[in-house]
């Protein structure tokens, strides 16, 4: 039962890091532009597919952002610019974008 | 010389074993073949059938990605998927994994482009060129016609069937080919035996009639024992005559039956073996019933009793016995002779089968039997041990 009890506070505390990794350093920011996080979520779906795909291509773009490999029209980056390189660990980038998929993931979803 | 016309080829066991091996391998192949035309055939047919449904499907599918793509526009607003009464559909992203499907048939190849699945479903694998909601693949189901099927078997059924009337055709005349060579030679035997026959007849007459014309009693010993050695030789030859003939003409003759006293025909038959056994010091142990009577050809009978007798001389040894017992429904004839090994059995009514080439013979003597026991329904039974003897048993 202690266990048990110990297993339930381990995840739940995980979950909750992860949450604050991706509201801290994800939805801060985004919050502040004009196009909503999930747009770059279904762009990167259009494209990469897989949720192994989706989630190497982001991981790699936040590590090394470039024109090249923005998934973003050439307008927009040519109104806001390519982002700065991300300052987290790659343990908090997953964390981060484990978050993202299941918030906006397709499994389940559809009816 | 004179060469009868009329002729029987008997094929022996192990030629007649050969002949069903070849036959039977030329059958399975023929069928193998068959099998392998009809699937190529069944092959082509489906790729034609699937052909055919392809464009369909083409047009489903892409009329499907317009809705997928609408959908993965607008899926924070909307996330019914699409669905269509004509199709089914499944959608699967780059790790093969399922997003969502309303397929009947739910096992996929989403290696192949076009293939029918299990339920009798067709499905068409469509890989679109953006992956609207994470969908790399894009599987349309629709239901197989089944008309193909049903005709495509009718069709590989009549070709099969015509195809392997045909192997069988060509396989008979195959087989009278490889057949061709084994008959010539058993011709050329059956000529030879003929004609030797013939030559025979008149020599083996005045031999045999001039012996008995002799009068023994009225002879010096020396003189009276070289007589009865060629009575012996005259006796033995006359035998083998006597079988030739029977194989190249009595056989073809109508028997002439009639109630036969066997017991007087056993002991008579018996008495002119006497000669031949002596050489041997074969005693002959008789219980013989008497009054024993059986309906039955004269001349074919004494040919029956005469193959028997002679046999077990033949093959036995010196001072061996022969045991004759007849009683209502039997005739038995065993001996003391070498016996032979009990696979060998079933060769032993075969024409020109000899299991002991120490002794003279053609192999014919027991042929004969067997066509006369065949001819009156007379069960023969033969029990042997090797260096025993050999027990031929007659039933009617």
């Amino acid at each position: 039962m202690v266990k048990r009890i110990l297993v339930l506070l381990f995840i739940f505390y995980t979950s909750l890091t992860q949450a604050s990794v991706y509201k801290n350093n994800c939805i801060k920011c985004h919050q502040d532009l004009p196009v909503s996080i999930d747009k770059y979520f279904y762009r990167y779906l259009l494209k990469h597919s897989s949720e192994t795909n989706v989630k190497k291509a982001m991981k790699e773009f936040l590590n090394n952002p470039s024109k090249s490999k923005t998934i973003m029209p050439e307008a927009f980056i040519n109104r806001f610019g390519v982002k700065n390189k991300s300052s987290l660990t790659n343990e908090q980038l997953d964390e981060a974008l484990n978050v993202y998929w299941q918030e906006y993931k397709i499994f389940g979803k559809l009816k | 010389m004179l060469a009868l016309k009329s002729s029987v080829i008997d094929l022996r066991q192990s030629e007649k074993k050969t002949l069903i091996g070849f036959f039977s391998l030329y059958i399975t192949l023929c069928v193998v073949i068959l099998i392998f035309v009809s699937f190529i055939y069944f092959k082509s047919q489906k790729d034609f059938m699937l052909g055919q449904k392809r464009i369909s499907l083409q047009n489903y599918s892409n009329e499907f990605i317009v809705k997928l793509k609408h959908l993965h526009v607008n899926f924070d607003k909307n996330q019914l998927y699409p669905r269509d009464k004509r199709f089914k559909t499944a959608i699967y992203d780059s790790d093969k994994k399922l997003i969502f499907s309303t397929l009947n048939s739910p096992k996929v190849k989403l290696d192949n482009i076009i293939y029918t699945s299990d339920n009798k479903k067709i499905h068409f694998i469509k890989e679109p060129e953006s992956y609207y909601l994470g969908a790399r693949y894009v599987i349309i189901e629709i239901n197989e016609d089944q008309a193909w099927l049903y005709n495509m078997q009718k069709n590989i059924f009549m070709i099969t069937a015509m195809g392997l009337v045909f192997m069988l055709i060509i396989g008979y005349f195959l087989l009278r080919l490889f057949l061709k060579p084994m008959r010539d030679a058993l011709h050329l035997l059956d000529r030879f035996i003929k004609d030797t026959t013939h030559e025979l007849n008149t020599p083996i007459s005045a031999i045999v009639a001039n012996i008995e014309m002799i009068e023994t009693n009225n002879l010096d010993e020396k003189l009276a024992k070289r007589i009865r050695r060629i009575d012996i030789g005259a006796k033995t030859v006359s035998n083998i005559y006597e079988d030739l003939t029977y194989l190249t003409l009595n056989n073809k003759i109508m028997s002439q039956n009639e109630n036969i006293n066997l017991s007087e025909i056993l002991d008579q038959r018996v008495e002119y073996f006497t000669t031949l056994a002596d050489v041997k010091k074969i005693n002959f142990i008789k219980n013989i019933q008497e009054d024993v009577f059986i309906v039955i050809d004269i001349k074919k009978l004494s040919k029956l009793i005469d193959n028997l007798l002679s046999n077990a001389i033949k093959y036995n040894k010196i001072n061996g016995f022969i045991k004759i017992i007849l009683n209502e429904d039997t005739l038995s004839v065993e001996d003391s002779g070498k016996g032979i090994k009990s696979e060998q059995i079933s060769l032993l009514f075969d024409r020109y089968s000899r299991f002991d080439k120490t002794v003279g013979g053609f192999g014919i003597g027991l042929n004969i039997v067997s066509m006369i026991c065949k001819e009156y329904n007379l069960d023969i039974k033969v029990d042997s041990t090797v260096n025993i003897g050999t027990k031929v048993e007659i039933k009617w």
